[in-house]
């Protein structure tokens, strides 16, 4: 096989998609010729860096919501309900819609734990599964180490922020490692701790909104609590009891 | 619904097409996003026109009978992203510089992985590469297409498939390792 011929085929073989004889080819090929091997390990190295790099964008919610109004599926929020026959005037409507935002601001702004809107609701299922897939053999730390000092540094450089790396093995959550994970389109840092025998994540991204009390919940059977502090949010998610989620909550907190 | 029926109505399916658009289509609304993002390097621009293709497909779904339903929406919003530039920024469409691409010598796997390491540089090689590569890198590494989807989505032989990944994986390396080259490429062909 001709290495012209080879470059050729390297692209399908790193794709796994050749059939079994040609892949054997290649393959005893590969033993032969050093250039087609270093090809082909630059390009798993360009694969893994993007993979990596969490470069998928997921739509944004307006989109999703323009999408659904317009193939009739109501709007999540629905306007107050008016007494049918009876047609409100235009500033009659204009007070139901004054009363409506401000409802919505205030329940917003006081009562975060009404607030739970849809975009939280998203927002939690969506780190509930990043939760479950990093539970997969394999996918659960890109770097792995009890030690905060070599954690904090591997964060530097991938993403633009730092979160609060921190070891609490002397209170019963040992930092296990790290790891870079794009949840709802939003590159976070997720910082694992271990809690006896459960695995605990917490995702971290920075915001630039004021800072809250935690709010909690279960779903799937994993537990979460999630608040916001000196501009970072924060979700711990667990097969771990709620009480030992508020605990780490604290430790973080600290 | 046939396309021909453009009215208003026929945007608004009855309860039993929606309930299968939602549940058959909508879960790839991050897929369509995502393609558009790239081919049109810019999140306005793909929100828009990500949305263009969804009305299109509602208004082409009673059409659809089966089969991948990913690979059949990311075709028609493809066809939608190139509309769009053809309309909007026709100079990114003329025809690619067909350089020669050889292997780079001095680039070792270690030089690469440092060079890649670093999401806004990534971003950057990315988005310097004609749509056509990108495109083809987009649906491969980030959507995780087989060559016969892409085949699907971009309506080129699978064996194209195959070259033009080649091609579009070596002038990315090569972006990344000489961001200048890239450039000076770049510029070329908006002469």
């Amino acid at each position: 096989m001709s290495c012209e011929l080879t470059q050729s085929v390297l692209d399908g073989y790193l794709d796994g998609e050749l059939d079994a004889a040609r892949a054997a080819d290649f393959e005893r090929h590969l033993i032969s010729c050093p250039q087609c091997a270093s090809t082909l390990e630059k390009r798993e190295v360009l694969r893994s860096s993007i993979q990596q790099a969490g470069l998928y964008e997921c739509a944004p919610s307006t989109l999703r919501r323009k999408i659904e109004s317009q193939y009739g599926v109501p709007p999540a929020v629905t306007p107050m309900p008016v007494k049918v026959g009876v047609r409100p005037s235009s500033w009659q409507w204009l007070a139901v819609a004054a009363v409506f935002f401000l409802a919505l601001f205030l329940g917003w702004r006081f009562l975060p734990g009404l607030g739970a809107d849809r975009d939280q609701v998203v927002l939690t299922s969506a780190i509930v599964d990043a939760h479950l897939r990093s539970l997969q053999p394999g996918h659960l730390e890109d770097v792995v180490s009890t030690d905060q000092h070599t954690v904090k540094p591997w964060f530097d450089g991938k993403i633009n922020f730092a979160p609060p790396v921190r070891d609490f093995a002397g209170d019963g959550y040992p930092l296990e490692g790290g790891r870079l994970d794009v949840v709802a389109g939003r590159e976070v840092a997720v910082l694992v701790y271990g809690r006896r025998k459960h695995v605990i994540n917490v995702f971290v991204w920075p915001t630039g909104e004021p800072d809250t009390s935690p709010q909690s919940g279960s779903q799937l059977g994993y537990h979460w609590v999630c608040w916001r502090r000196a501009g970072m949010e924060m979700y711990a998610v667990s097969d771990a009891s709620l009480t030992d989620l508020d605990a780490l909550r604290k430790l973080l907190s600290e | 619904m046939s396309p021909g029926d453009e009215g208003k109505e026929s945007d608004v399916l009855d309860s039993q097409e929606r309930e299968r658009f939602e549940r058959l289509v909508l879960p790839h609304l991050d897929a369509a996003f995502n393609l558009a993002r790239w081919i049109l390097r810019g999140r306005n621009d793909a929100e828009d026109v990500a949305q263009e293709a969804m009305v299109r497909a509602l208004r082409f779904f009673g059409g659809f009978h089966g089969g991948d339903v990913r690979a059949w929406l990311l075709q028609i919003v493809r066809n939608s992203c190139y509309t769009w530039l053809e309309k909007n920024r026709p100079m990114e469409l003329t025809t690619e510089f067909d350089e020669e691409l050889h292997p780079q010598p001095g680039v070792t796997p270690e030089s690469l992985a440092i060079a890649g390491d670093n999401r806004e540089r990534l971003t950057r090689a990315l988005e310097g590469l004609p749509p056509r590569s990108r495109e083809v890198l987009v649906l491969r590494e980030l959507e995780g297409c087989s060559y016969k989807e892409i085949a699907a989505i971009t309506s080129m032989p699978i064996g194209t498939v195959m070259s033009a990944l080649a091609r579009a994986r070596q002038r990315l390396e090569r972006a990344l390792t000489q961001p200048n080259a890239a450039r000076n490429q770049e510029a070329h062909r908006e002469l």
